[in-house]
């Protein structure tokens, strides 16, 4: 498989009066080319700031890249010259933001939105700009798109325009989509539309797709592999079956426990317990082990690497360590992985084993 | 649209007829007579002078016949310059008032603009703190404070520019300069308020991740926007620059309206107290008017939301 993006140990930090806030603390992870990555993490825990850093939009003061490797084909974008970047962004990396209602520009209308990005990169006069803007319109299921292409984004209700900030970040045809919470701003049913696009999309299109939640409970609709994130790291990735059927980080347990599930409303909601860890001075050891029930002695000593589970599946956690005891998932978890059982399918999941 | 500004231009009718009826009555608050040399004067020319300009006669029956002559443009005779009508001495003077208005707001707007847009840019550096050190200094010391200042180093001592008259454009410089620097320091600070406002919004990061250059992102997204609310206080300013001329004019001896109206209080001369009043008023309201016109134009939410009722 063909991985397209490539994050090596990645540090960011923020530069603030309080002190250093150490966001993104080492992250590893790669992107399939084809494939959709969801990162999946409580908010704070640095999934945003990690997109940002791969698009190059760290806000620098306070914000910067300390260390680390970001690889896309032959070049590292951790150092790419602000100039390079500016011809990557949009083109070849695009990135979707949460709010739809925010991430437009309210005065100019969303025709000239979707062109901008066109007669950056494409060289494309403004009719042919145009004319492709309608496409894309169509494209992203807009109706009318002749005559919508000159309104302005007040003149759309929340899903359209997040409909119309896909054209935007799709018009260039991008090898990576960056979606940072792309749904959550929206309605459930809306929520399920714009992911059955982004689906659609990507089969349309090849594009390869990060999707950042902090919701695992869209995850299986929409990803082939999950990173589960937490305190700035990664703290367990594997594909969906893994991460769902066989999670193995007390996190990620947590997670799951802790999302709603659509058919039963007898169990209850476990939430987890606590908060996360202070950015500005990070614990020792797991970061993880404040709030989890089954920390050991070492977790508080220590950071757990990542131990192996299968060839796709590794989780950061002392628990995976031969010494260590063996320990099951909390009954109500057990019950709710039995629930998602893979003969039991999640309703409109992604049809498995595309890219496995 | 048209509705609404139909409806605004109702009530801009009603606020004229308002202001007409108040400064009217005001004016019959003022102590002191119209004549010049009051003391001078025997009874009999004075019952005289009050019958020749109808100020016997009860203020009820004054004010229908004000309001009357007003719906037909007559703004009446001045008492000072024997019978020469308001409303030409407005027209000879409204000139230079004009010229130095014009120019100091398009003056005080570029600069008061540019010094914001860089001083945003430039967010937390010298260059910012340096421009509103100077906004600062431009909203609190009061324009005659300049005016004499500029007077006393560039007219007098360094006879760069001449101190006072009203003769060609050496001597708009130093007037519109003193009125001009309410306009630069309040849409400075205004101008950088919003521009940092707009750079912190969403859709400037997705200007940004669409790969256009910074300085695309800048003019075509962040000023456009942040100058939009700028019209809004362009209504208050006028109001300021108005008044400010009042000042200057007295001090730079430039015969417009502000230096003839000061007066004119000074002699209560009442016709022309009353007309030059009127005047300022109607140019009020009617900047106030463009202002939201403009604004409905110039942004689509509100030009939209307007043309659908
Ligand atoms: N501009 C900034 N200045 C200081 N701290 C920041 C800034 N941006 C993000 N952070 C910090 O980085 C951490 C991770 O934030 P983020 O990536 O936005 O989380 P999320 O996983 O919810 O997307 C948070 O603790 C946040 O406070
Ligand atoms: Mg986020």
């Amino acid at each position: 498989m063909e991985k397209i993006l490539e994050v090596n140990d990645l540090h960011v930090s923020f530069d603030t009066f309080a002190g250093e806030v150490k966001a993104v603390r080492g992250v590893n992870f790669h992107l399939n080319k084809g494939e959709t990555l969801a990162i999946v993490g409580e908010s704070g825990s640095g999934k945003s700031v990690t997109s940002k850093a791969v698009m190059g939009l760290i806000p620098n003061p306070p914000g910067r890249i300390k260390q680390g490797e970001i690889k896309f084909g032959d070049r590292n974008l951790a150092q790419l010259p602000e100039k390079e970047m500016q011809k990557i962004r949009g083109s070849e990396i695009s990135m979707i933001f949460q709010d739809p209602m925010t991430s437009l520009n309210p005065t100019m209308t969303i025709g000239k939105q979707i062109m901008e990005g066109l007669i950056k990169h494409q060289n494309m006069n403004k009719s042919e700009a145009k004319e492709r803007a309608i496409e894309l319109l169509k494209l992203v299921g807009i109706p009318n798109a002749e005559g919508r292409v000159t309104e302005y984004p007040h003149q759309f209700s929340g899903g359209m325009r997040q409909r119309v900030v896909i054209a935007i970040a799709l018009a260039c045809n991008p090898r990576v989509l960056i979606a940072d919470e792309p749904t959550t701003a929206l309605d459930v049913t809306i929520q399920a539309q714009i992911l059955e696009l982004l689906n659609d999309l990507q089969e349309k299109m090849g594009t390869s797709i990060i999707f950042i939640t902090h919701d695992l409970g869209v995850v299986a609709n929409i990803a082939d592999r999950v990173a589960v994130m937490y305190a700035g790291k990664i703290v367990e990735t594997g594909t969906v079956d893994e991460i769902f059927y066989n999670p193995q980080h007390p996190y990620t347990w947590g997670l799951l426990g802790s999302m709603p599930s659509l058919d039963s409303t007898d169990e209850e909601l476990i939430a987890i317990p606590g908060s996360p860890p202070d950015l500005l001075d990070p614990p020792k050891g797991d970061a993880f082990a404040p709030r989890n029930p089954y920390a050991m002695q070492i977790d508080t000593e220590m950071e757990p690497p990542l131990f192996k589970v299968s060839d796709t599946h590794y989780a950061a956690t002392w628990l995976l360590h031969e010494k260590a005891p063996k320990v099951e998932p909390p009954a109500a978890i057990k019950k709710r992985m039995q629930g998602m059982a893979p003969d039991e399918p999640i309703i409109g999941a992604k049809d498995g084993g595309k890219h496995v | 649209m048209g509705r609404y500004i139909g409806g605004r231009v109702v009530s801009m009718v009603i606020t004229f007829l308002i202001i007409a009826s108040l400064t009217f009555f005001l004016m019959k608050l003022l102590p002191g007579t119209p004549f010049n040399n009051q003391e001078k004067l025997t009874d009999t020319q004075i019952v005289q002078l009050n019958e020749k300009y109808g100020l016997n006669d009860p203020v009820a029956v004054q004010y229908f016949s004000y309001m009357k002559n007003l719906f037909v443009g007559d703004l009446g005779v001045s008492f000072q310059q024997d019978g020469r009508e308001v409303s030409t001495i407005i027209g000879e003077r409204i000139g230079p008032s004009a010229y130095l208005g014009f120019q100091s707001i398009v003056l005080g707007t570029i600069v008061g603009l540019f010094l914001g847009i860089i001083a945003a840019l430039r967010h937390n550096s010298f260059l910012d703190y340096g421009t509103m050190v100077i906004a600062v200094l431009g909203i609190s010391i009061p324009n005659f404070v300049i005016a004499g200042l500029m007077q006393y180093w560039l007219g007098v001592k360094w006879e760069l520019l001449p101190v006072a008259y009203w003769d060609g454009f050496a001597y708009t410089i130093m007037p519109t300069i003193a009125i001009a620097s309410i306009v630069v320091a309040t849409i400075a600070r205004f101008m950088r308020t919003e521009m940092l406002e707009v750079l912190g919004q969403d859709y400037i990061t997705t200007a940004k991740a669409k790969g256009l250059s910074s300085t695309a992102v800048v003019i075509r997204h962040t000023i456009r926007n942040a100058s939009i609310p700028i019209i809004t206080i362009m209504g208050p300013l006028v109001v300021a620059l108005m008044t400010g001329t009042l000042v200057i004019e007295q001090i730079f001896v430039i015969p417009g309206l502000g230096e003839k109206f000061v007066n004119s209080i000074m002699t209560n001369d009442f016709p022309i107290i009353m007309g030059t009043t009127l005047f300022y008023s109607l140019l009020f309201i009617v900047v106030i008017l463009l202002v939201d016109i403009m604004y409905g134009i110039i942004d689509p939410r509100i030009r939209l939301a307007g043309g659908k009722d």
